[in-house]
């Protein structure tokens, strides 16, 4: 299906004070594909992510969406099918209640107010915290947090699903919940982290930036395994595929 | 020293918002109900003449009933409204200092007309603390902002306050935490105006991205100025009985001279 | 310094909110016309960030005693005057819901006095000192007066409020050289305060800083900025005339029913007693009505209330059994409904 195709094209961005961030990315990202987008800090990746919805113009180069090129007129539609989970929950969680703001996106769509209700507990259920729907979300715990974060981005009914450093922040147990459900999704979804394990888990395949350019696009088992790739680009093994310390075996 | 302050002040808001999730039938009322009986209590209250004080105590039994009647706890509410009388007590002291004229005789001691206003003023203060606290407590803000926006509020004002309720949790924390890392090195030394300065700028500045960061993630879900809200509030019989009902009260104590008649009445019987 | 519930009549009260709801309208529309997104969530945020700096003290130099930002003018500066009046209006109710600051009746005062002022007429005449490209020397000096000017309007309404309400029984002379010479120096370490965080700021991040945000017509402004040079002056005047200690003595002297030393009959008073005898033409708040009527409490009531509740205070005994009686009453149908069987 066309319409999940993420696609970017000699991506170039250059900030205002002349920082190079993205130099000629280029990628295609087909239907129900999981990829993550890997480097150090600064190497680009959050820039990347405020490309796919448009949050930022390129200065060279083009995001296609579904083989929709990104313009001011093509925007709420992309917003619409591109859903972003940003870092910071407190940042994307800013309605008075769980309810209202997961109720924000389809209220925006202009959905009638039943429908909206529908959405709301059909995204806080995916999630598992309808139980929280009323109450104001300084009250919640960060893991609780960013599940309604990502409700509030399904009630929109994306196809794609962005998300910029889902587990960080989050303790063991609530990241191993996050991962489970993001396991569970049938969305194309991109995600940037600094998680390798997380990366390996739920990534088939992963992109390498450093310093804005694209270092290796494939198979997240090969690039996790790659120690002069990883080394040059100033990132490590994960966990998962280092030596043990107990054994000395590598759990390749 | 201001850390905790800070971190108190959140406490209690906090505590505040976490007692409008109760479940009474009180609770259940709509906003707007709860939001005319309180003003027209406000209003009953401050409208009594200078000397009153027994015709201010039966109006106790408003915030009594309600800490009752939704099962508040007692004594969360009652420290709220006493915090007050320490300001109170200030505000009212110039009244004997400046009105020495005696009013009355109690035991043979003329009492000026000073003491009875500053004790009048003690009593409005903790009434009108009294009113707010149950209103939030039984009502929660964002709707009393909902109540609001429909008597008349603008809405911008509106998005405003309820932007405000759901940061200031967020910003207190900020700040709590900046005022402790100075703290750590300030060895005991107060704050300067110009730490303080520079201080607020960091906060500002973290406060200003944050807004940014907002933007964004509103925009990214559709946002193009428009709050639209969605439920609606139902204003029936329940809400009509009680308006009705309070504020016929608050006017009866207002005009008719209840305690008065109330204990001449005892008295008349204990003879 | 916040108005109180205690010390407000309805009718004062009444008139200021009808007051702070015209400017909050005013404003509102104002705001939804410039259109202007990004806006929303700013305010929202700067007004918790206005909330939080509140909570925290700094000392003041020489007093050893702390105080904290008002904050009207910083926001004027960064938004504007029409978004800073709304965000210190929901600062100022959210602290009278959960904080019992002030009241709710009072709200409309505080609004007015702590918002108004330095939105509309503190933050022209700081544009107007500080002009488009301040040093740092200038805008603080630009921002005190700015602030002086604001927090001596500001007190001089909760004085004017509170004389009008007639529950305190604080003259207004007494009351305004009171007031006015304490808000000099709240204003000058305001200025000074909001000086240092517009410093900060343009030092750190110059963009923030609107260059000029559009406030109205600058005939308006110069008009403003005359009554407020005006008024700093009289503020001035008036500290020096309470500096002076015959002139707070007589009036409390006087008040008391003391022999007054020879009255000192200076401009500064002349022009409050002028003052004060309007005020106590304003129907059933004049306190000297109030004295005359408290020297006979047996007075037959009259038609009004308030004489009413005077005439109430001569047979105090049976009103006071009364009113504890009521207070009885109150606290059983309190405990009854609490502890009524049903849901917990």
């Amino acid at each position: 299906m066309s319409h999940h195709l993420v696609e970017a094209c000699g991506l170039t961005h250059v900030y205002e004070d002349d920082t190079v961030a993205l130099r000629d990315v280029s990628f295609r990202i087909t239907h129900g594909e999981s990829v993550a987008i890997i480097g150090a800090n600064g190497a680009g990746k959050s820039t990347l992510i405020m490309h796919l919805n448009g949050h930022l113009t390129p200065t060279r180069g083009e995001v296609r969406i579904g083989e929709t090129p990104l313009t001011r007129k093509t925007l709420p539609a992309i917003r619409r099918t591109v859903g972003l989970v940003f870092q910071d929950p407190d940042d994307q969680l800013f309605m008075p209640t769980v309810y209202d703001d997961v109720a924000f996106g389809p209220r925006n769509q202009g959905l009638p107010e039943e429908e909206v209700d529908r959405r709301v507990r059909e995204a806080l259920e995916c999630v598992g915290v309808w139980n929280v729907r009323a109450k104001p979300p300084y009250r919640l715990s960060g893991g609780e947090k960013k599940r309604v974060a990502i409700a509030g981005v399904l009630a929109m009914a994306p196809d794609i699903l962005v998300m910029d450093e889902p587990t960080s922040g989050l303790d063991p147990r609530a990241r191993r919940q996050l991962i489970g459900l993001l396991a569970d999704f049938s969305h194309t979804r991109i995600f940037t982290s600094h998680d390798l394990d997380m990366v390996l888990e739920l990534c088939a395949r992963t992109i390498v930036l450093f310093e804005g350019a694209v270092m290796a696009d494939g198979p997240t088992r090969g690039i996790l395994t790659d120690d002069a790739l990883l080394s040059r680009c100033q990132l490590e093994r994960p966990l998962a595929l280092q030596a043990s310390a107990a054994c000395g075996h590598c759990n390749t | 020293m201001s850390a905790p302050a800070v971190l108190a002040g959140l406490l209690d808001f906090r505590r505040l918002d976490l007692l409008a999730t109760g479940e009474s039938a009180l609770h259940r009322l709509d906003a707007r109900a709860k939001v005319i009986v309180t003003l027209v209590f406000v209003v009953c209250v401050m409208s009594f003449g200078r000397y009153s004080v027994a015709a201010l105590l039966p109006f106790f039994v408003f915030p009594i009933a309600i800490t009752g009647g939704a099962r508040l706890p007692a004594t969360l509410i009652w420290r709220k409204i006493v915090l007050v009388l320490p300001i109170a007590l200030v505000i009212g002291l110039p009244n004997p200092l400046f009105d020495r004229e005696p009013l009355l005789e109690v035991g043979g001691i003329g009492v000026s007309g000073g003491w009875v206003s500053m004790l009048s003023i003690m009593l409005r203060a903790m009434l009108a603390a009294a009113a707010s606290i149950v209103l939030v407590a039984v009502t929660g803000f964002p709707a009393i902002c909902g109540a609001l926006e429909r008597i008349g509020m603008p809405r911008p004002l509106a998005v405003q306050l309820l932007f405000l309720y759901r940061y200031l949790a967020v910003l207190g924390e900020d700040a709590a935490r900046m005022v402790t890392a100075h703290e750590l090195r300030s060895g005991g030394r107060p704050m300067s105006i110009r730490l303080y300065g520079a201080l607020l700028g960091r906060l500002l500045l973290r406060t200003w991205d944050r807004a940014e960061r907002i933007y964004l993630a509103m925009c990214a879900r559709g946002f193009t100025g428009e709050f639209r809200s969605g439920g609606s509030s139902r204003f029936g019989w329940p809400e009509i009985a009680y308006v009705a009902g309070w504020c016929g009260l608050f006017l009866l104590l207002r005009t008719h001279d209840v305690t008065h008649w109330l204990g001449a009445a005892t008295l008349g019987a204990l003879q | 310094m916040h108005m109180a519930d205690a010390l407000l009549s309805p009718a004062v009260g009444g008139a200021m909110c009808a007051v702070a709801a015209v400017t909050i309208a005013h404003c509102s529309r104002r705001i939804r016309n410039e259109a202007d997104d990004r806006r929303v969530p700013l305010m929202g945020v700067l007004g918790a960030f206005l909330f939080a700096a509140q909570m925290i003290n700094f000392a003041i130099p020489g007093t050893g005693s702390s105080g904290h930002l008002g904050g009207g003018l910083l926001l004027a500066i960064l938004l504007g005057p029409h978004a800073a009046f709304l965000v210190v209006a929901s600062v100022l109710i959210v602290q009278a819901l959960f904080f019992a600051d002030g009241g709710l009746l009072a709200l409309g005062c505080n609004i007015f006095n702590l918002g108004f002022f330095p939105a509309f007429v503190g933050y022209p005449l700081y544009r107007w000192l500080a002009g488009t490209s301040p040093g740092s020397a200038r805008a603080t000096a630009a921002a005190m007066i700015a602030a002086v000017l604001s927090l001596q309007l500001g007190a001089l309404a909760v004085v004017l409020e509170t004389v009008a309400s007639g529950i305190s029984a604080l003259p207004f002379k007494t009351f305004t050289l009171f007031m006015l010479p304490i808000h000099v120096a709240i204003g000058i370490v305001e200025g000074l305060v909001t000086a240092a965080v517009v410093a900060f700021v343009r030092r750190s991040r110059p963009g923030i800083l609107p260059a000029a945000v559009s406030s109205g017509s600058s005939i308006a402004g110069t008009a403003m900025t005359f009554l407020a040079v005006a008024l700093v002056l009289g503020g001035v005047g008036s500290w020096f005339a309470s500096k002076s200690p015959d002139g707070l003595e007589w009036s409390v002297a006087q008040a008391a029913g003391a022999a007054a030393p020879g009255p000192q009959r200076t401009t500064v008073h002349v022009t409050l007693d002028r003052v004060q005898q309007e005020i106590a033409v304003l129907p059933d708040y004049g306190f000297r009505h109030e004295g005359a009527a408290a020297a006979q409490p047996q007075t037959v009531p009259h038609a009004g209330l308030e004489n009413a509740g005077k005439a109430r205070v001569g047979t105090s005994v049976a009103g006071m059994v009364g009113g504890a009686m009521s207070l009885v009453f109150a606290l059983l149908i309190g405990f009854a409904l609490k502890t009524r069987p049903g849901r917990r």
